[in-house]
């Protein structure tokens, strides 16, 4: 194992400072007797004064485009991206070529990423064969392979057979697994391009409804109730998404929901202009959309952020709009956004951001030894930030190969100073500190 | 709807500066606007127009580019193009000549394709005419790999039909040259409104108040956001006639009247233009049949005794005879869909010579290129 670590003066939580000692894997020491702790004898001293000590982060909603296209992101890439990010876990999209809907693809993926060792890589399951939304792919096969998945989503592609969705639903609860629903009805969204709405009749692009993704969460949640199983809504977009689910669970269906950092921040009147790095989906909404989503997320409505990490080559971007994939960076942005979003205005403490950015996502997805307390015997799974630091962003200095960042020129608040994954350093100062193998 | 979609903040990557100077120097041997100046003689007022001072952009992506004075000025230019060449044995003049126009069509367009190049042809310029049907992308490359092409062959102008919205605006991004929207997919045809304003200027005179209805596919269709856009900037009252299911989310912020009722919408109107109803669109569920369309939103005789006697019907073209107009409207009286077809050729000169010219941008101060019609921050 690596070197014990003696963190100290860091702010866990943004409360009270003190100090941590990380060996074997583990937080062995919390508090001002950490220094004289056997272990911290011959630790690295990492003088934390000044920054916020958070769980390290937990992205439920990751594309690391490996394999079928390398040219875009890898396993490798994207994992250095993440640990940048301040993260410890990554849940890797299904829409890889092949599709992640054998034992054998998230396997491979699993393995890829544990080799890698910035980050621990859990692979999602596709819920159909090919994402074709046919038949079911094997599931149980997936769960019980050496990447345990327990979440499944088509994602991209929505699962919008009821009666397949049905089953899907049902069948996961065999072993505790999760359908991440990508929401859109796809006879409301053929040709989409945009948030329907004024910017896109005017700019001629044609039109997502918000009811395309409303209509689809509402439909699932009843499901969920019907059969007993559990829903977790992908990147939700829309002031009547929040409705339908806040109603959900106030009747106690068993339904999470993500938001992602782009939609907390940026409006559909970034499509003027036409530039394809504004194009994402489900689509930039409105302000009002916006309004009701960081409220959503400060009151639990929504559960968790989640970056929808979309890496894109170039040629896939720099072309019209409506040949251009959709799709936006996320995971070294999105810390910064949520405070910029959310902490500075007041909307959320660290504790809520710990919460949304790693608490629940680990809980979603099923993850025990992540998310967990700042405390002594926990997995020492950690990020430091740095609140009062101001960066700007550049796509060209991300670490993902791909640089379509919406946030490219924006000064963003705070930074991730280091992220600890087991007591291991992965990245520091904005660089990547060496490789498990 | 008065907000324009240029990008506010495109930095041009051939330059490295933020809008540029025109990359067309006007030579030592007398510039062409110059040699131009007697031949296309002002009226003494170019910045005397209605609604303050001319400021022309330096690319013509959508309607909204053009402020009252600008738009009035394209057209009174067209006015004195058209009576330059009127006495003319050969009708050309020499306002561009050694400049290169670049007609890039990525979707069949007989009627405009040939109307830019006559127009170009007309000032003299060397015109070459790209015609790939798809897109860029259908050939391996972007839209920017496209936009590199042009820029190395040093074009001063790029005249763009594209099926993609937005596509000639992202084009103004990447070359020096002036970009002319020339259709983008669902979006915007300024040129088409221009000849449209300047058709019914020539026979309804100024379009202060004037009733003009639009009728048909508003959802699809290019011509009818660059109408309502320039024909209300010109002071005329709009109104969109449609079947709700071809009508835009959103069209409520318009600056246009909408209604689902022709009958109403044409009584007392002095125009009425009828936009072209796509063959896909019959088969895609937004109305049931193309005989039920045509009973309710199709112009034949009986509804065009509706309008005011003055009136006049126009189309874009190509017509659906028989669909959206029957051949005794569009054939009959007060019809000028001919007349549109060589109002094109002219407006298009008048278009060219003014971006090109750069008459204006001399003329006026430099923070004319600068301007953004408000667009959202």
């Amino acid at each position: 194992m690596t070197g014990a670590v003696l963190i100290t003066g860091a702010a866990p939580y943004g409360e009270d400072p003190t100090d941590l000692l990380l060996a074997d894997g583990r937080i062995v020491a919390a508090g001002p007797d950490a220094a004289s702790h056997p272990s911290a004898s011959d630790a690295e001293i990492i003088d934390a004064a000044g920054l916020v000590v958070l769980p390290g982060l937990v992205d439920l909603h990751t594309h690391l485009r490996e394999p079928g296209r390398e040219d875009a992101e890898t396993v490798e890439s994207g994992s250095a991206a993440a640990a940048l990010g301040g993260y410890t876990a990554v849940f890797a999209m299904p829409n890889t070529d092949p599709t992640a809907d054998t034992a054998g693809v998230v396997e491979q993926v699993y393995r890829l990423g544990r080799d890698v060792g910035l980050v621990d890589v859990h692979p999602i399951g596709a819920v159909t064969v090919g994402r074709r939304g046919e038949r079911l792919a094997e599931l149980a096969a997936m769960a019980n392979s050496a990447a345990a998945v327990r979440v499944f989503s088509d994602d991209g592609d929505c699962v919008s057979d009821a009666l397949l969705m049905r089953r899907a639903l049902e069948y996961v609860k065999a072993f505790g697994g999760v359908i991440a629903q990508h929401a859109q009805e796809p006879r409301l969204t053929e040709g989409a391009q945009m948030h329907e709405g004024e910017v896109s009749a005017r700019l001629g692009l044609t039109g997502w409804p918000a009811v395309a993704e409303e209509a689809i969460i509402a439909r699932d949640c009843l499901l969920t109730d019907h059969v007993g199983s559990r829903l977790h809504v992908c990147h939700l977009s829309t002031a009547g998404s929040v409705e339908v689910v806040a109603a959900a669970k106030r009747r106690g269906t068993a339904v999470t929901a993500e938001v992602t950092p782009h939609h907390l921040l940026l409006t559909d009147d970034r499509a003027v202009g036409y530039d394809p790095v504004f194009k994402v989906n489900p689509p930039l909404r409105t302000a009002a959309d916006i309004g009701s989503l960081r409220q959503a997320l400060a009151d639990g409505v929504i559960d968790i952020v989640a970056t929808d990490h979309a890496p894109h080559a170039s040629q896939d971007k720099e072309t019209e709009w409506d040949n251009a994939s959709p799709g936006m960076l996320g995971l070294q942005t999105a810390l910064s956004v949520v405070i910029g979003t959310m902490v500075q205005p007041g909307l959320l403490n660290w504790r809520g951001v710990a919460r949304v950015m790693s608490e629940a996502p680990a809980r979603i997805g099923g993850l025990t030894d992540q998310g967990r307390p700042i405390a002594e015997g926990e997995p020492a799974n950690l990020v430091l930030v740095d609140p009062d630091a101001r960066w700007t962003v550049r796509g060209d200095e991300l670490a993902s190969l791909s640089h379509n960042t919406p946030f490219e020129g924006m000064e963003l608040p705070g930074r991730v100073v280091a992220t600890y994954l087991r007591g291991r350093c992965t990245a520091s100062a904005g660089a990547l500190v060496g490789r498990l193998s | 709807m008065t907000t324009s979609v240029r990008r506010p903040d495109r930095v041009n990557l051939f330059s490295g500066g933020v809008d540029p100077a025109p990359a067309h120097d006007s030579g030592s041997t007398g510039s062409p606007a110059a040699s131009n100046a007697a031949e296309l003689s002002h009226d003494g007022a170019a910045g005397a127009h209605r609604g303050g001072p001319v400021r022309m952009p330096r690319h013509l992506l959508s309607a909204a580019d053009l402020d009252l004075a600008t738009a009035e000025h394209v057209l009174s230019t067209a006015e004195r193009i058209e009576q330059a060449i009127a006495g003319r044995e050969v009708r050309k003049l020499p306002t561009l000549r050694g400049r290169t126009v670049v007609n890039l069509f990525f979707e069949d367009s007989t009627r405009t394709r040939l109307s830019f190049e006559l127009a170009a042809k007309r000032l003299s310029a060397d015109v070459i005419t790209f015609s790939a049907k798809g897109s860029s992308v259908s050939k391996g490359e972007t839209l920017k790999d496209t936009a590199w092409t042009l820029q190395a062959m040093g074009a001063d102008a790029v005249v763009c039909r594209h099926s993609s919205s937005g596509a000639p605006q992202q084009l103004s991004g990447w070359v020096d040259g002036h970009v002319i929207n020339a259709g983008d997919g669902t979006h915007e045809h300024p040129t088409q409104a221009l000849l449209d304003a300047f058709t019914l200027r020539r026979h309804i005179g100024g379009l202060t108040g004037r009733r003009i209805v639009l009728v048909g596919d508003v959802l699809h269709s290019r011509v009818a956001r660059s109408n309502v856009l320039l024909l209300s900037t010109l002071g005329a009252d709009v109104t969109l006639v449609a079947p709700p299911t071809l009508l835009p989310v959103g069209v409520g912020s318009w600056p246009a009247a909408v209604s689902y009722d022709l009958d109403t919408a044409l009584a007392g109107a002095d125009a009425v233009m009828m936009l072209r109803v796509q063959t896909e669109r019959m088969s895609g569920a937004f109305f049931p049949t193309a005989r039920e369309y045509s009973r309710s939103y199709g112009l034949d005789i009986r509804r065009r005794a509706l309008i005011a006697p003055h009136g006049i019907v126009l189309h874009p073209g190509p017509m659906n005879r028989g669909m959206e107009i029957t051949p005794q409207v569009a054939d009959g009286p007060g019809s000028v869909i001919v007349e549109q077809v060589a109002n094109g050729v002219t407006v298009r000169m008048a278009v060219l010579y003014l971006l090109l010219s750069g008459e204006i941008s001399q003329a006026q101060d430099a923070p004319a290129r600068h301007r953004t019609v408000g667009g959202p921050a």
